[in-house]
């Protein structure tokens, strides 16, 4: 196990409880992502669209603030080819690959109302059942996927 | 300043510290996330001190913040009310756990990631606004 890695895991952490209690505190809103960026995508609503966006400008621009503040801050596991040293680690597939997963992404967070961030981060700590409900799910389906894909098609490798 | 043009910063200072969060802790990085998932590999612990981090900091952030009587820009906390589990919700988490086994992306990551943008990042982001739009047009029923 990689101290250094889970230590800047743990400050990540904070970092994005942080924002979560900072949005609540000051918009009155959940941090999740497929609920703040779905509804500004899909529906554009009038007059509460401005922060939606400013959300996700501020999303994109954190990684590059920390790649411009340079240092090698960031934490990638180093596998494979970095994209942008040490900051934004490369898709682990292709884009037929990426195509079917961000479907299913999409699909499953639109349908099921929320991702890691409002059922994890926001939902979890509200105590809500659904919530709970599917973050054990999300994370039980995606364990096995990882299982079959690895160890199973991928024989191990 | 008007009241909208501070909603917007606070939407932007929210959403650049998720961003550091994300980068900060390699969540930005597919394989430190599929590492974790992979329970039969070299397994990686990172995200649940990501996730623990996450939740125990905004545990304590929301009970602060909700004794309040309003947020500091709106009239009321907007919180879900629901608390029965229904197919919608079961089926959905179980697809987007699937996407994300698949691919080591949920939406925060992938959208964060954009700086470094290649063409399957892009088919990613891409598919997962188009399954946001079949899942509106999937209707709820009762």
């Amino acid at each position: 196990m990689d101290g250094m890695a889970s230590l800047q895991g743990l400050i990540g952490g904070i970092l994005i409880g942080l924002s979560a209690t900072w949005l609540m505190a000051t918009l009155g809103r959940i941090a999740g992502i497929s609920g703040i960026l779905g509804t500004l995508i899909t529906q554009r609503p009038r007059g509460d669209s401005a922060w939606r966006l400013a959300f996700l400008l501020g999303l994109i621009s954190g990684p590059v603030v920390l790649m411009m503040l340079g240092g090698g801050l960031g934490n990638v596991a180093g596998g494979g080819v970095d994209v942008t040293g040490e900051v934004i680690g490369a898709p682990a597939g292709g884009v037929p690959l990426m195509l079917a997963a961000g479907l299913l992404v999409g699909l499953g967070t639109g349908l099921g109302s929320g991702c890691t961030s409002g059922h994890g981060v926001c939902g979890l700590a509200r105590l809500s059942p659904r919530s709970l409900a599917a973050t054990v799910i999300f994370l039980v389906a995606a364990i096995v996927t990882v299982f079959v894909v690895r160890h199973v098609i991928g024989g191990g490798a | 300043m008007k009241t909208e043009t501070q909603k917007t910063l606070m939407g932007y200072v929210a959403g650049l510290l998720f961003g550091l969060g994300l980068a900060v802790s390699g969540m930005t990085d597919p394989a430190r996330v599929l590492g974790f998932l992979d329970l039969a590999g070299a397994w990686d612990p990172t995200l649940m001190f990501v996730l623990g981090g996450a939740v125990i900091t905004n545990f304590i952030g929301y009970r602060l913040v909700l004794r309040r009587p309003h947020p500091l820009l709106g009239e009321r906390f907007q919180l879900p009310t629901r608390t029965d589990l229904d197919g919608r919700l079961i089926g959905g988490a179980a697809l987007f756990g699937i996407g994300w086994g698949l691919s080591g992306y949920c939406p925060g990551p992938a959208f964060a990631s954009f700086a470094g943008l290649s063409a399957p990042l892009a088919a990613m982001l891409l598919a997962m606004v188009l399954g946001w739009f079949l899942a509106r047009a999937i209707p709820a029923r009762s």
